[in-house]
């Protein structure tokens, strides 16, 4: 290490130098790991399809059947949804719908949300989440079965106006310490129950 | 290796242990050690992000100025853990969904900040590398210690939900307590479980200096 007598422009200088290096880093492993990363992504969403339709029958190929939302819509998230339709001899029986909860405590939360065609929920799955471990993540299945509570639930059970955490008044548990991200799970399942009930005939107007 | 090396794991295992003894990296050590699986986890990427970062900074040290070192190792870490965290997700997508919510919480070890500023800085590769993997397992260990006294403590049982780091089906782990003491997994008793620890090597090494002092006497 020098010091003192040099000017300050030329640690400057070093320190952007550094930076750019640093950043041509970040975004060369980005540029290389890019594609490998959206097709784990889709092989895992592909293989969480199932288990959420668990106790619906069904006879169709479901990633066939795949159908994208695009923007805008009412659905939660700033991106396309892709919606899965399950089928049983041509009639619609259930449809999984990959929904963003935006406003989680640490960045997205990725949620694969069932509904059947009642528009009873099926099961809802945490594909993703940066939330804090040990305090955030109860929301993954693997961690908890907090994320249970929303099987066999629908707008009218309970009423909707009570779809919110107990402490806004709601009928769902919140995580003491973690209520932002329930609220943001109840929030976006709720929204993408709305929208199915609203916009039912024409996610499977095709089918 | 060689003593010297021995002695520097020694060091960062014991006498110098980043959490028990320098007290750093409380952040991610406090919030995550409610189970012994999570202790683990986190140990696990502090060991790897905290050896890479001291190699990168002891390589880099002849550039460096004393004026803009902590702005350069706070560039070199982040850009490490963000590196670290897309290779993870793209060649190991089965560890990721188990360790990738830790690699951010790395970013704020200040533990490792604290190692590249005053080791890896002043030495040659080899032994910023050393004494890398010697701290990241001091404090890994500290954090799986921990992690299994809280959730024997806390939830009364041992070893639980290994299988969110090494696959297979679920496992449930032994359950050994009735009634578990339920503060230990709450955020208090991540404080009263490191001021054990800490209170239990005071001990230790005050036994082991009186020891000493009898046998010098004799």
């Amino acid at each position: 290490m020098t010091g003192g007598a040099k000017p300050v422009w030329s640690a400057g200088l070093i320190l952007a130098a550094i930076a750019a290096v640093c950043t041509a880093l970040v975004a060369l492993t980005f540029s290389v790991t890019k594609e490998r990363i959206v097709a784990n992504e889709q092989a895992w969403l592909e293989q969480s399809l199932k288990p959420a339709l668990a106790g619906i029958v069904y006879d169709n190929n479901l990633i066939e059947s795949v159908l994208s939302i695009p923007l805008p819509h009412e659905l939660p998230g700033n991106e396309p949804v892709l919606v899965y339709r399950a089928l049983l001899e041509n009639k619609p029986v259930a449809a999984l719908f990959v929904v963003t909860a935006v406003d989680g405590f640490s960045g997205p939360i990725r949620l694969l949300v069932g509904i059947d065609f009642d528009g009873i929920g099926t099961a809802t799955r945490v594909l993703r989440h940066h939330e804090t471990p040990g305090l955030g993540d109860f929301i993954d299945s693997a961690k908890s079965d907090w994320i249970d509570q929303f099987e066999d639930k629908s707008l009218s059970n309970p009423d909707r106006l009570l779809w919110a955490l107990g402490r806004d008044g709601g009928e769902f548990d919140q995580v003491t310490g973690a209520s932002i991200t329930s609220r943001a799970v109840v929030k976006a399942i709720k929204q993408t129950l709305l929208y199915f009930e609203a916009n039912r005939e024409s996610i499977f107007a095709d089918k | 290796m060689n003593t010297t090396g021995m002695q520097s794991i020694r060091k960062a295992l014991w006498d110098e242990n980043p959490g028990l003894v320098q007290l750093l990296g409380l952040c991610p050590l406090l919030a995550v050690t409610s189970t012994f699986v999570n202790g683990l986890g986190l140990g696990i990427a502090t060991i790897v992000v905290m050896t890479f970062s001291n190699m990168l900074v002891s390589s880099t040290r002849m550039w460096l100025r004393a004026e803009i070192r902590i702005p350069t190792y706070v560039l070199i870490i982040a850009s490490l853990v963000t590196c670290m965290e897309l290779l993870f997700e793209a060649f190991f997508p089965a560890l990721d969904r188990s360790l990738g919510i830790f690699i951010p919480l790395i970013v704020t070890n200040c533990a490792i900040l604290a190692r590249a500023e005053s080791f890896a800085s002043k030495n040659r590769v080899v032994p910023s590398i050393i004494d890398g993997i010697g701290m990241g397992l001091g404090f890994g260990l500290l954090l799986c210690a921990i992690g299994a006294f809280r959730e024997f403590v806390g939830h009364g049982t041992v070893l639980s939900r290994l299988d969110l780091l090494f696959g297979g089906g679920p496992v449930g782990g032994l359950a050994i307590l009735d009634s578990p003491f339920l503060l230990a997994i709450l955020p208090p008793g991540a404080f009263f479980s490191l001021a054990l620890a800490v209170a239990g090597k005071n001990v230790v090494d005050r036994r082991r200096k009186r020891a000493a002092g009898f046998r010098l006497s004799i």
